[in-house]
């Protein structure tokens, strides 16, 4: 298949010629899954943690329940909340429908479940002895989260990196609430699927490609402070 | 406190990313256009002028005509760019636009293997044609997305009085883009609008096999949505759009846009003067 022969070839041109619709796309994908990663880090991990940890009345059912939303469509994000920030909905009054800031809720949405699972899982089994450790040499509660925290880090860091992969690579979400406007909402997932639907199969793969080497480089930056954090 | 470090920092980064990529707010004008007038690049080729003249950004969202005139009702976007007359006048009567003008046109045409298995080039009318596609020996798609190409699809079958049902028929529930290449892919035919056809002719391997003339015409229509029922539409910009589109620079602009040495649409205010 000639496509494949000259796909390095056409991706490295396409970043080379700086052509703009390509790199504003870059810029947006980026924009909306590492938005997406913090915001989702923010209240997914402390989430998991304390799920994780403890227990409480109906942490089974709570659990159950998180690990069916790991299945939820990602179009059906997108359709519940297509119907409740159009205008005529809801939320319609913000204004938000067809904006990167909507899509950034979505792939925020999409993303918490799965960290939170993934981070009380990987705090669950260190749990108990932690946190008696960390209460027997008189730590307060907060102290004693963030050691189990630290303990568990490298199943935490598996979550937070699962996340962005997810946020990054979504397409379902990101086309049918920012529109897939060129210059504004258009990432690099709606681009390709745009490419795929004209035939332009050539400038999908490559666009493909673009993609997974950003994901690369992102993965590496984490990684590398990752093994900063366990040496310093 | 290592992780804390690790997730401070990660934080700060990740701020600073978002922070850097926040585009500065311009005044934008939301337009929902059909995917056959988008793909063939007709409004990357028209709208910067009508940007630059206006200091301002359209945002344009591709979708099937009944989804834009969804959006259009429901007050997501500001202007309407679509292909399905009937239906635009009921969305009309139903007070959901403000003012509707008759831009350009094109013809719809049936496209198929080479060969035409059917033998549909040798038909007269449109009527006798969907008769042959009717009997089945050939598959055809069918968009299935209630787009514009799609309703015209259904009064073609309405006015020859046939109800498409079958091994031979499938509906796709696609764009135009995927359901030609699909169709290229398994041998059949497909109707289509002239300029999607066109701006993707290189890549299929589908010859126009029937052709209908006017019977097949194929109009293109702006719309502004109604404030009355949304009062943030911005019907200033979607008015001075729809004045715009059918100015006569704007007008000779759709006529010079080619695609393949042809012109994909025609401007209908210079039909009117012939």
């Amino acid at each position: 298949m000639s496509d494949f022969a000259n796909l390095p070839a056409e991706a490295w041109h396409l970043l080379r010629s700086g052509d703009p619709d390509t790199w504003k796309a870059i810029l947006t994908s980026l924009h909306v899954s590492l938005v997406a990663t913090a915001l989702g880090t923010l209240i997914g991990v402390p989430a998991g943690l304390a799920i994780g940890s403890r227990s409480f009345r109906g942490k089974s059912a709570l659990t159950v329940f998180l690990h069916t939303l790991l299945s939820v469509p990602t179009v059906v994000v997108g359709l519940i909340l297509y119907l409740l920030f159009t205008r005529s909905g809801l939320m319609g009054d913000f204004d938000l429908l067809f904006t990167p800031t909507l899509m950034v809720i979505a792939e925020t949405l999409l993303i918490l479940p799965m960290i939170i699972v993934f981070t009380a899982t990987s705090v669950a089994p260190l749990a108990t002895e932690v946190l008696e450790t960390s209460a027997s040499l008189g730590a307060g509660r907060w102290r004693a989260g963030w050691t189990l925290l630290d303990e568990a880090r490298l199943g935490v860091f598996a979550a937070i990196v699962a996340g962005f992969g997810r946020a990054i690579s979504e397409v379902g979400a990101a086309l049918m609430l920012g529109g897939n406007i060129r210059g504004y909402t258009r990432t690099m997932t709606t681009s390709i699927a745009l490419e795929t639907s004209k035939g332009e199969f050539g400038l999908g793969l490559a666009l493909a490609l673009i993609l997974m080497l950003i994901a690369f480089s992102i993965n590496l930056v984490i990684y590398s402070l990752q093994r900063q954090t366990r040496t310093i | 406190m290592k992780t804390a470090r690790f997730i401070t920092t990660l934080l700060l980064c990740i701020s600073f990313c978002a922070y850097s990529a926040v585009v500065g707010e311009t005044t934008v004008l939301r337009l929902a256009t059909t995917t056959s007038v988008e793909h063939s690049g007709l409004l990357q080729y028209l709208l910067p002028e009508f940007e630059k003249e206006n200091d301002m950004k359209v945002h344009v969202i591709a979708v099937g005509t009944g989804k834009a005139l969804k959006m259009g009702e429901n007050g997501d976007v500001d202007a309407l760019l679509v292909h399905a007359p009937d239906a635009e006048r009921e969305f009309m009567s139903k007070g959901f636009g403000e003012k509707r003008e008759e831009i350009m046109f094109n013809h719809f045409l049936i496209a198929g293997p080479e060969q035409d298995p059917a033998g549909l080039k040798n038909c007269k009318s449109a009527e006798q044609a969907m008769g042959r596609l009717a009997d089945g020996l050939v598959t055809f798609i069918s968009r299935g997305d209630e787009s514009g190409t799609h309703k015209k699809e259904r009064a073609l079958w309405k006015s020859a009085a046939i109800k498409p049902e079958g091994n031979w028929y499938l509906e796709v529930g696609r764009g135009m883009g995927p359901s030609l290449l699909m169709a290229s892919e398994k041998g059949a035919y497909v109707l289509s609008d002239r300029g999607t056809f066109l701006s993707m002719k290189k890549k299929l391997n589908l010859a126009v096999c029937f052709d209908g003339g006017d019977s097949l015409l194929n109009v293109y229509s702006a719309i502004s949505v109604n404030p009355e029922r949304y009062p943030e539409i911005r019907r200033a910009l979607a008015n001075k759009f729809l004045e715009w589109m059918v100015s006569k620079e704007a007008q000779r602009s759709i006529g010079s846009f080619i695609v393949e040495g042809e012109a994909l649409f025609h401007p209908l205010r210079k039909r009117d003067e012939k």
